[in-house]
């Protein structure tokens, strides 16, 4: 704190602070923001362990804590102060959001140190990374272990006698059907996939949640369901079969909003989106894996800078030259 | 007479950033200050070269009388603003402007003895360029809070004019009610103002801008209008609230739905934008020959009886503390001007300037600056459609060249971006230090 120089005018007793304009501060802060976030996916977190019981607690919980004790000890390595903001909570819990629910536990934990260790913490912590660390987390599992990372079971809750199955964008994906049932379980869950990409209606609550409370922008995940829906009817793919199964919901509303690794622009919001919608299904219909969203949102995240820098608003006043 | 409210044409700040407004004296009559013993009085109140002292110390002096000025046309003089001897000239650092400065100090009388004051009752009696050397010899500067000399405002190039004039009255600042209080009470006063620089620029249009939350100020003006011979001229506009629409660029584009050109002014698409309490004093110093050296200001937040104030230019801030019932234990901050715009002191000795609308008492806690996370509410809140957080970065690492590049002569610095801003950046903080590297660098 500057002290001002006093000169010829008195001074009377008491040190009064000095700090630069604006004297007042709304509500928002780091902390406010994910833990509102950490609220949303309270929805589909109820939902994984509803379906899929003792797994999904377990999952969750290691996924969680190897992200917090790991962001702790980088913190402690690079003499940093180690700020409980909830963003590494996030990482953990959307990393496990997105794994399936046998999958042996040090392989989410390694997913998880992974994340925060080389994708978040290596570039300079949280505001600096490149890449979302829980898709990159993924990511990293997925090409280690693809084994473990695509064994699917049906939802059986906290009954023991889980039963392998397909994951529906394995091999139901390819049958195009009007299938109301298949749609209704898509919706509230009753199928087999990861752990938070069940129920799209719970991960669609968290969203809205999110949109109205103005933490993340509506432009985002309209872009990209809606470019998906477009697409997948062009193609002559079944659209809502597309738009509800996979990871589209939880990528759309929690994953391409990531402050940090989207673009800041509103039209570079919906070029995101839309460019996300486009190479999830280029991936789900040509790629050799049956889902996209993972890969499409990281390639998209590469792109975001460039994305802003071509977006920035017009000021006011600025003619066009 | 219009009656819908004229909602603002540009984004400005969302709903969801809201900021209370806290106009807790909106209904708090203006009290005369009692004068005080002794004054300080900067000799660089204004935008443009300062003035020197035309006194030496040890005069003695007039209440009103010319103590400060220069050759240049372009400068503003300075009054003695209470009667009594010169007793030093100080160096001070004016926190407000951001620089070291001479201020001329004058202990009082008690008396108050005033100049001979020419009073003129016709103003179409005068030629515009004498209108315009008193507006200038009573050292009126804009009372919107850019300090701008209004003399140089008025004066139009050779048969110029301007097609649109607004008067401005609103006042967005939270807590900030002085121009509530001069609508109410010199409402006659700020007409007749409006008439004089009517006459000096002979517009086409004239509105007069308030904001929503002043009803009442809306009523009085359409009545003292109504009965004036500007009846029929001029347009009340009611705005809706929106913080930062008393800035001219802002209003321009309510009102009349244009924008300023960048880096330019209000004339360059033929408007002016005056302020009603710069109308009140325009008044003031051709119709009663009185110069510029009391105005209102309201007293706001940790004292115990918040006020609006007439208070003489130079008073230390201490004596509106003291009549306003001295400060509350918990403030640890003052602040002169709004809680926006303000500029903190740590000296309860420095004397209130002209232009000077708020003083504001509080409790700030300081929270840590974090690193930015891309969340684009600066975006979102920012009136004039830049990028804070491009702007905050490229100052943080000295790229001002990338500043300027990125628009940043823009900025009307209202600090909406820093209010928003969850990572506690000082945003605005960062964008002033980068304008003011880039015009040392010119």
């Amino acid at each position: 704190m500057a002290k001002i120089k006093k000169d010829n005018l008195n001074v009377t007793g008491e040190e009064m602070l000095n700090s630069p304009a604006p004297h007042i501060h709304s509500k928002w802060s780091v902390k406010r923001t994910m833990y509102l976030v950490i609220l949303a996916l309270m929805f589909p977190t109820a939902a994984s362990i509803y379906f899929f019981g003792l797994n999904a607690i377990l999952v969750i919980l290691t996924s969680v804590l190897a992200a917090v004790a790991t962001e702790y000890l980088i913190k402690l390595v690079r003499k940093k102060k180690f700020v409980m903001d909830g963003s590494a909570v996030i990482t953990g819990l959307l990393l496990a959001l997105t794994l399936p629910p046998t999958l042996p536990l040090w392989i989410a934990a390694l997913g998880s140190i992974f994340a925060i260790a080389i994708v978040k913490e290596a570039f300079g912590g949280l505001g600096h990374n490149i890449f979302n660390p829980a898709l990159a987390g993924r990511a990293f599992i997925q090409l280690s272990f693809p084994a473990p990372m695509s064994v699917w079971i049906a939802p059986s809750g906290f009954a023991p006698d889980a039963v392998t199955s397909a994951s529906p964008l394995s091999d139901a994906f390819k049958q195009i059907g009007d299938n109301f049932e298949l749609y209704m379980d898509l919706l509230l869950g009753n199928t087999s996939g990861s752990l938070g990409e069940t129920s799209a209606l719970l991960l669609l609550a968290g969203g809205i949640f999110l949109i109205i409370l103005r933490i993340i922008d509506w432009r985002t995940p309209l872009a990209f369901i809606g470019t998906m829906a477009i697409l997948s009817l062009v193609l002559g793919q079944d659209a809502v079969y597309q738009v509800l199964s996979g990871g589209l919901m939880i990528g759309a509303f929690f994953m391409a909003t990531d402050y940090v690794t989207a673009p800041l622009t509103r039209t570079g919001k919906i070029i995101f989106g839309a460019g996300a919608g486009v190479l999830t299904i280029v991936i789900r219909l040509w790629g050799g894996m049956p889902e996209g969203v993972c890969y499409a949102i990281l390639l998209m995240n590469a792109a975001a800078p460039l994305i802003d820098r071509y977006t920035q608003p017009k000021p006011y006043g600025l003619k066009k030259k | 007479m219009k009656n819908n409210i004229l909602k603002p044409k540009y984004r400005g700040i969302p709903q969801w950033f809201k900021i209370p407004e806290h106009k807790l004296t909106a209904t708090n009559a203006i009290q005369t200050l009692p004068l005080p013993d002794r004054v300080v009085i900067p000799l660089h109140q204004h935008i443009g070269p300062p003035s020197y002292p035309v006194i030496k110390i040890g005069d003695t002096v007039l209440t009103g009388q010319k103590i400060g000025d220069s050759n240049e046309f372009r400068c503003v003089p300075v009054h003695a603003t209470i009667s009594g001897k010169v007793t030093d000239i100080i160096s001070f650092k004016d926190v407000v402007r951001n620089k070291e400065q001479q201020a001329i100090v004058i202990e009082s009388d008690g008396k108050d003895k005033w100049i001979d004051l020419q009073t003129v009752d016709d103003p179409e009696s005068l030629s515009n360029e004498e209108i315009i050397f008193k507006i200038r010899e009573a050292g009126i500067v804009g009372m919107g809070g850019a300090i701008y000399p209004a003399h140089l405002k008025l004066t139009l190039p050779k048969n110029g004019r301007l097609e649109t004039l607004i008067l401005n009255g609103c006042e967005c600042e939270p807590y900030v009610t002085a121009d509530h209080r001069v609508m109410l009470e010199y409402g006659e006063e700020v007409i007749s103002g409006l008439k004089i620089i009517t006459k000096l620029i002979s517009p086409d249009n004239i509105f007069i801008a308030i904001e929503d939350n002043k009803p009442d100020a809306i009523e009085h003006l359409t009545g003292i209008v109504e009965k004036s011979s500007l009846d029929g001229r001029v347009t009340i506009v009611p705005i809706k609230l929106k913080y930062p629409i008393g800035a001219r660029e802002l209003l321009v584009k309510a009102v009349l739905n244009k924008e300023v050109p960048f880096s330019g002014r209000c004339r360059d698409i033929s408007v002016l934008v005056h302020n009603v309490s710069t109308a009140k004093a325009i008044h003031d110093a051709v119709i009663e020959g009185r110069p510029f050296i009391e105005e209102v200001i309201t007293v706001g937040g940790g004292v115990n009886n918040p006020q609006n104030l007439l208070i003489r230019v130079g008073t230390p801030v201490k004596n509106l503390i003291e009549y306003c019932g001295g400060k509350n234990v918990n403030v640890n901050q003052i602040v002169l001007g709004g809680p926006m715009m303000g500029s903190a002191i740590t000296d309860l000795e420095t004397p209130v300037t002209k232009g000077t609308r708020c003083l504001l008492l509080k409790n700030t806690k300081v929270k840590a600056e974090q690193d930015c996370i891309h969340c684009g509410n600066c975006l979102d809140a920012c009136s004039m459609r830049l990028n804070p957080s491009l702007l905050a970065k490229y100052s943080q690492s000295g790229r001002y060249d990338d500043c300027g590049e990125a628009y940043i002569d823009d900025c009307i610095e209202c600090g909406v971006c820093t209010y928003v801003c969850p990572a506690n950046i000082p945003i605005t903080q960062y964008i002033k230090t980068a304008k003011q590297q880039l015009s040392l660098m010119e």
